[in-house]
C-alpha cells in the first residue's frame, strides 16, 4: 500500500542547532520537506544590527554551513526546505543560498525570500500602540527601538511555496506556521478548514524545537523512565500527516533518542500558557482534547486537536536597546569558601559605589549554591563556589567596571580567590510586544536563482 | 516524604518574563496525588524563593499532566535578565523538588 502522507522533518529547533540530523533525513530521502526553525525572540534584533553594519548580512550566521551540508542530498531526493533563517534579511539569505547552491553544482536551484514581517516604520508611525507587558504606549520605547517584527502566519510561507522555489526563506513567522504551510500547500487546505489547520498547527508546535520531541531536554539518569539511548546522535522528529489531518510522529530509524508519549507530552505543553487557547496567526488551538497514543517503536499518533479562528490582529515584537550588562566571576574553594565569596562580593560592590557607578539592577550569584534556584536551594555548604556578579546599566563604563572589579579579587580581595573571568560587557536587547491590524503587513515574495544571472 | 520527582517528570518553557512548567505523571496513582496536592498555592510557595508569582494551574487529565504558568519568574525576560539561566530551563528541576504531603 502506498503511503500518501506528507513527510515533514524538523531540520533545526534553534539558531545554533546541530546540523547532522537534517543531513541524515535528506540523505535517506525520508522527508518531503525539511523545516528549520532558527529565530528566538531577540534574534531578529541582533540581525538587524548586523544588517546595519553590512547590508548583505542580517540572516542566520549558520545558513551557509547548513545549506552546504543539506542541499546536495535535498536536491537529489526532491526535499524542499522552509526556514526563518532569513531573520532580518530574507533577500540576502536567499541570494546566499543560491550562491552556495551554484558552488555545489546546483545552478538551477531557486530560493524564495518572503518579506513583510518588518513593521518598524509602521510602528514608529503609531506611537499610540500599547505595550502588552508594561501597558505603556510604544512611544516611550521609540527612541531606543531597534526593530519591530510581526509574527506572520502560514499564508506568508504559502506565498513562498507557491512560487515553486525549492527553498523558502522568511524572517519572523510564527514557529508552527512554518510547518503548517507545507501541508496546506501540498493538500490544498483552506485557511478556514479549521480541523486541518488544527492538525497542522499542533504538528508544527510539536516539531518546532526539533530534538526536544525526540529525547532532547529529557534525560534524567536517576529515573528508569527517563533514560535516553544514543544521545550522541539524537534523530530529529518527522511528522507524517494525511490529507484529512491524521497525524503521526516518528524519527529516522537507527538514530538515537526516543519518541513516545512521555517526550511528546513534555513538548506538547512547552511554552504553552492556557492549553485551551494557544494562539497563532492561523488559529486559536485547543489542546485539551488531544490524545497521544504510541502506535509503534518511536511512533506516536496525535488526535483530538481542535481550533477556533485566528486572532484579528498580529503580535509584533518590539526590540529596543536597554543599555549594557557587565559581568565577572571568580572562584573560591576549601574551608570558608562561601564566606570568602560573600566578602569578595561586598568588596566589589563597595568599590563600584566608591567609584561613583550606579546600576539599574545588580545580581550576586554564588554558583554552586544559589545561582539557579535562589533561596530555595537550602543551606548546605559546598566545598567550592564561584562568585558571579552581573549588573545592568545605561553607562558602558559602569558595566565594564563590574567585571574589572571582580577580576581584581585575584590580588586585591579575600585569600585564595582564583580563576577570575575576563571582564565581559554586552548590549542589552530587550523586547516587548504590541498587537497590530493585519492590513499593516505588506507581504512580498522574491525568487532568486533558477540558472539566470 | 514524597517529592514531585518521585511521581512525575517536568519541562520548563519561557515566554517573556513568564515560565511555564509542565508536570507529567508517570502513572495513574501519581496523577491522582499530583492533581490533589500539587496546587498552585504549593507551587507558588516554592517559587516565591526566586521572587516569582502569581501561579496559574491548568489540568490536562487526558495527558495526566498539569501545566503551571509562573509569572515574573525570568528576571524581567530572557533578553534583559541578569540570571545565569535567563530561559529558566533549570526551573523544571525546582518543581521536582517540591515535597507533597504523605497519603494514608
Amino acid at each position: 500500500m502506498t503511503d500518501l502522507r506528507l513527510r515533514i522533518g524538523a531540520g533545526a529547533g534553534f539558531a545554533d542547532d546541530r546540523i547532522e540530523p537534517a543531513v541524515a533525513m535528506a540523505e535517506a530521502g525520508a522527508v518531503d520537506y525539511l523545516v528549520f526553525e532558527c529565530l528566538a525572540e531577540r534574534t531578529v534584533a541582533r540581525e538587524v544590527q548586523a544588517r546595519h553594519a553590512d547590508p548583505d548580512a542580517g540572516f542566520n550566521p549558520h545558513l551557509r554551513a547548513r545549506m552546504q551540508a543539506v542541499l546536495p542530498a535535498a536536491a537529489r531526493n526532491g526535499v524542499r526546505i522552509v526556514s526563518n533563517m532569513g531573520a532580518a534579511n530574507p533577500v540576502a539569505a536567499a541570494r546566499a543560498t543560491v550562491a552556495v547552491a551554484a558552488e555545489l553544482g546546483l545552478p538551477h536551484l531557486r530560493a524564495a525570500a518572503v518579506t513583510g514581517d518588518d513593521v518598524t516604520d509602521a510602528v514608529r508611525a503609531r506611537p499610540d500602540l500599547v505595550l502588552m507587558e508594561s501597558g505603556d504606549p510604544v512611544e516611550s520605547l521609540l527612541p531606543d527601538m531597534v526593530s519591530a517584527n510581526a509574527y506572520l502566519g502560514a499564508d506568508a510561507v504559502l506565498a513562498g511555496l507557491e512560487t515553486g522555489a525549492e527553498v523558502v526563506l522568511t524572517g519572523r513567522v510564527a514557529d508552527p506556521s512554518l510547518f503548517l504551510a507545507p501541508a496546506m500547500h501540498h493538500f490544498g487546505w483552506g485557511a478556514d478548514d479549521l480541523d486541518r489547520i488544527a492538525a497542522g498547527t499542533v504538528m508544527g508546535h510539536l516539531l518546532e524545537c526539533a530534538a526536544q520531541l525526540t529525547g532532547g531536554c529529557f534525560a534524567d539518569p536517576t529515573r528508569p523512565e527517563k533514560q535516553v539511548p544514543g544521545m550522541d546522535d539524537i534523530g530529529n522528529p518527522i511528522a507524517l500527516i494525511g490529507k484529512d489531518g491524521a497525524l503521526e510522529l516518528t524519527k529516522l530509524p537507527g538514530t538515537g533518542g526516543r519518541l513516545d508519549r512521555r517526550t511528546a507530552t513534555e513538548q506538547l505543553l512547552y511554552e504553552v500558557h492556557d492549553p485551551a487557547r494557544y494562539i497563532t496567526p492561523d488559529c486559536t488551538l485547543d489542546m485539551t482534547g488531544i490524545d497521544l497514543v504510541e502506535t509503534g517503536h518511536d511512533r506516536v499518533q496525535v488526535t483530538g486537536a481542535r481550533a477556533d479562528g485566528p486572532p484579528e490582529q498580529l503580535k509584533v515584537l518590539v526590540a529596543y536597546a536597554e543599555g549594557f550588562i557587565g559581568e565577572g566571576q571568580v572562584g573560591y574553594a576549601g574551608i570558608g569558601a562561601v564566606e570568602r565569596a560573600k566578602l569578595a562580593a561586598q568588596v566589589v560592590q563597595d568599590r563600584l559605589r566608591r567609584r561613583g557607578f550606579t546600576y539599574d539592577e545588580m545580581r550576586v550569584d554564588l554558583i554552586g549554591c544559589t545561582s539557579l534556584h535562589g533561596a530555595a536551594s537550602g543551606t548546605s555548604e559546598p566545598y567550592e563556589v564561584r562568585l558571579r556578579i552581573a549588573a545592568r546599566c545605561r553607562d558602558r563604563a559602569a558595566a565594564a567596571a563590574v567585571g574589572f572589579e571582580v577580576r581584581a579579587m585575584h590580588v586585591n580581595g579575600p585569600t585564595g580567590g582564583g580563576g577570575g573571568s575576563v571582564a565581559s560587557v554586552r548590549n542589552v536587547m530587550a523586547v516587548q510586544s504590541v498587537m497590530v491590524p493585519r492590513d499593516l503587513i505588506r507581504l512580498g515574495v522574491e525568487v532568486f536563482g533558477g540558472g539566470q544571472a | 516524604m514524597t517529592r514531585v520527582h518521585d511521581l512525575a517528570h517536568a519541562r520548563a518553557g519561557d515566554k517573556g518574563n513568564t515560565s511555564n512548567i509542565v508536570v507529567v505523571a508517570y502513572d495513574a496513582a501519581g496523577w491522582e496525588q499530583l492533581r490533589r496536592d500539587l496546587t498552585a498555592e504549593r507551587v507558588a510557595a516554592t517559587f516565591a524563593a526566586i521572587g516569582a508569582g502569581p501561579v496559574t494551574r491548568y489540568e490536562l487529565p487526558r495527558l495526566a499532566a498539569l501545566n503551571f504558568v509562573i509569572e515574573n519568574a525570568l528576571g524581567g525576560g530572557v533578553s534583559r535578565s541578569l540570571s545565569i539561566d535567563p530561559h529558566g530551563k533549570s526551573l523544571s528541576a525546582l518543581m521536582l523538588t517540591i515535597d507533597l504531603p504523605d497519603t494514608e
